[in-house]
């Protein structure tokens, strides 16, 4: 383990918040004895724009657009839980092929989310070819959502009690063309890096987290889910449609990069099994519910709701007191747990391995300032 | 007009007869090779960046120039407009020196590069040791630009960059060495004629395979580039580095991958050998091939960590090519 360094022999170096490698605006404070990290101190808030103040300052419907902007990677699935907190606080029934339309155009953003991190991650590692394989998957992603959605990162698709709008041949006939393709994707991904030797060595028993520690940290996710911990909100708290579905949540008992890396591949497979049976048993029918007042007004009362994002456990805890806008909303987001470990893993650790461990963490600063 | 066609050969034996034929070879030598240093640098740019684009589902350049062949020129005259920004902190002397100071030996190293039979600026007899020393050189530089840049990002850089290219050099050595010991000469011009029948690829593959990971390494590539790891150190050694300056780092590189490829193509692939075409011709294909190899590798592999880089070098590079240096020798002494 690292050696106790001597005050004389170390310094300090700010990892960020200019920096390729801290994705947004994080700052590592890091304290190195030669090129090993003595101590780790991250430092946020750079980009904090305040939404949750914003929330207070607007109607229910007003602040629509703000939550797939504090996680912009999974926008939709933001978007998603925020309705679906509204919804449970107001007791509105969702029309079903709302909710498989939502069920769809979720696991496609979380699909896109992981495609991004994938090649971001690789990129930190310093291949720079997988990025760009990464990102012509995404692209076929975002053109099938913004057909849906009308947008290709923050969208704001659903409305209290269904979506905004029915969905065209076009978006139900690119899901079908791009499942194939993502699956042979995958194919190449799995040759191209997970086999490869110098991957697997940079990954492998690098950043090993324990059970233990992943939940004295409050780890969720796919972080978690590495760890040994099969926890998964779309299983343990399910909502929408996924009670009805047949899927299965990827653990690894490792807990190093390798397995957090393994676990996210694996869950776009489980993404795509989710989209095919969506599509399977799509109905017909309306997608907004009938008689949702033009002004939302949940009851008077405290209410929480849990959602499975990319990232891991996104909690909206939602304190209304009868008036068109909250009294408080506050986001529990998954990346500030992850994002909180970092100082009890690097020390002992090298400078590559920070950016290793950091990569495979798959924080979204906006998520965490908000 | 007789006499116009032999304007060029008059002036040619005037210089002769001024200069002395030694300078003289010297001068036209100098002038070819900085020439040619220029073309080479602006073509494997062209090439790296063609190639990326191909492997990574792009077009890469094509803008400027036919297939944007030009596109490099036109990056070159913008480098050479920009600013040279130094920063306040820096030690100046050693921060304007080390451009310079990792570009010059690299010069020195065309000298002895055999493009054909006779076409070479100087047969020296100890032409290898000439590369190889001067090879050593540029490290220097790299740890003067890191040290006086005054940034702990260059100078994590310069540090590694150090380490690395000492571990990389011996199994570099070592591997020719088993050549050198096989065509008995450290002449370029012997150990090509040496291979008369047969390329030392194929009775040194152990020697060639060592040689090519550790020039990969030696020239900072990919997956060996941690001295300029950019998801790390932003831009290792030259993160303080800008416009023309930057640029003659950037020069140096690609020269070095030229050399490192061009003693490749001597030492093992039968340099200039090849049915049909004349020498040179044959030289260039090779060296333009193994770099194109070296361009595949950099864009198909994630980067190694710094501490299995090193492991790998000491643990096994170098204790395979002594066994392999040690067994050449034996073997030689019983045949011979």
């Amino acid at each position: 383990m690292h050696r106790q360094a001597l005050t004389e022999d170390t310094f300090y170096l700010n990892l960020g918040p200019q920096h390729p490698s801290t994705h947004g605006v994080l700052r590592l404070l890091l304290r190195l004895d030669g090129e090993r990290i003595v101590e780790c101190q991250p430092i946020l808030g750079y980009s904090h724009r305040g939404h949750e103040h914003m929330a207070q300052n607007r109607t229910y419907l007003q602040f629509m657009p703000n939550p797939c902007r504090m996680d912009y990677l999974s926008g939709l699935m933001y978007n998603h839980a925020y309705c679906l907190a509204l919804e449970r606080a107001c007791g509105l029934e969702v029309p079903a092929r709302a909710e498989h339309l939502r069920v769809i155009c979720a696991e496609l953003n979380r699909i896109s989310s992981h495609l991004l991190w994938f090649g971001a991650y690789l990129m930190d590692l310093g291949a720079f070819t997988p990025f760009l394989y990464a990102f012509d998957d995404r692209e076929d992603i975002l053109a099938i959502l913004g057909l849906a959605t009308g947008s290709r990162l923050t969208y704001s698709y659903c409305r209290f009690g269904g979506v905004r709008d029915d969905v065209g041949q076009d978006f139900l006939e690119g899901i079908r063309a791009f499942i194939p393709k993502m699956r042979a994707r995958l194919k190449d991904y799995d040759t191209l890096v997970t086999r490869n030797v110098i991957f697997v060595n940079r990954t492998q028993g690098v950043g090993v987290i324990s059970p233990e520690l992943a939940r004295a940290h409050a780890l969720t996710g796919p972080c978690l889910r590495a760890s040994g911990v099969g926890y998964d909100i779309r299983k343990a708290e399910p909502y929408g449609l996924y009670p009805e579905l047949d899927f299965d949540i990827p653990v690894r008992a490792g807990g190093d990069c390798l397995d957090r890396y393994l676990v996210r591949v694996l869950e776009i497979e489980q993404s795509l099994r989710i989209i095919e049976q969506a599509m399977a048993r799509l109905p017909g029918g309306p997608v907004k519910a009938t008689g949702v007042p033009q002004f939302i007004t949940p009851p008077p009362g405290l209410y929480h709701t849990s959602y499975e994002t990319a990232r891991g456990h996104l909690g909206i805890f939602l304190a209304a007191d009868g008036t068109r806008v909250p009294y408080r909303l506050k986001f529990r987001v998954p990346s500030f747990g992850n994002l909180g470990i970092l100082p009890k893993l690097l020390p002992g650790t090298l400078v590559a391995d920070t950016i290793a461990i950091l990569g495979s963490m798959d924080v979204v600063m906006p998520e965490i300032d908000r | 007009m007789a006499w116009l066609s032999n304007i060029p050969a008059t002036v040619w034996e005037g210089l002769r007869a001024f200069l002395g034929p030694l300078a003289l070879t010297m001068i036209v030598g100098l002038l070819l090779t900085l020439g040619w240093v220029q073309v080479n640098a602006l073509f494997l740019v062209w090439l790296e960046r063609k190639v990326a684009g191909h492997i990574q589902l792009r077009i890469g350049p094509k803008e400027v120039g036919p297939f944007g062949l030009l596109q490099t020129l036109v990056d070159g005259v913008k480098l050479l407009g920009k600013e040279l920004i130094t920063p306040a902190p820096v030690s100046w002397p050693l921060f304007v020196l080390s451009p310079i100071l990792v570009f010059a030996p690299v010069l020195v190293s065309f000298v002895v590069i055999p493009f054909g039979p006779g076409t070479q600026i100087r047969d020296l007899n100890v032409g290898l040791m000439l590369i190889f020393a001067f090879g050593g050189l540029g490290v220097l530089a790299i740890l003067m630009g890191g040290w006086a840049s005054n940034n702990k990002y260059a100078l994590l850089g310069a540090i590694r960059s150090v380490a690395q290219n000492v571990a990389y050099e011996i199994p570099l050595l070592l591997s020719a060495m088993s050549v050198v010991i096989m065509a008995g000469s450290l002449s370029f011009q012997a150990i090509v004629q040496a291979q008369e029948g047969l390329w030392y690829v194929f009775c040194q593959p152990v020697a060639a395979l060592l040689y090519l990971v550790g020039a990969t390494a030696e020239t900072n590539r990919a997956p060996f580039d941690i001295p300029e790891a950019e998801s790390e150190l932003v831009a290792g050694f030259h993160t303080e580095y800008s416009g023309m300056r930057f640029a003659l780092f950037f020069l140096a590189e690609y020269t070095n991958m030229f050399i490192v490829a061009s003693v490749a193509t001597a030492l093992f692939f039968g340099g200039w050998r090849g049915p049909f075409w004349p020498g040179p011709w044959w030289f260039l294909l090779k060296v333009y091939l193994l770099i194109f190899v070296v361009i595949w590798v950099r864009w198909t592999f994630p980067r190694l960590r710094f501490d299995q880089l090193m492991n790998f070098a000491w643990k096994y590079m170098i204790p395979i090519a002594v066994l392999n240096l040690m067994v050449t020798a034996v073997v030689l002494k019983i045949v011979r």
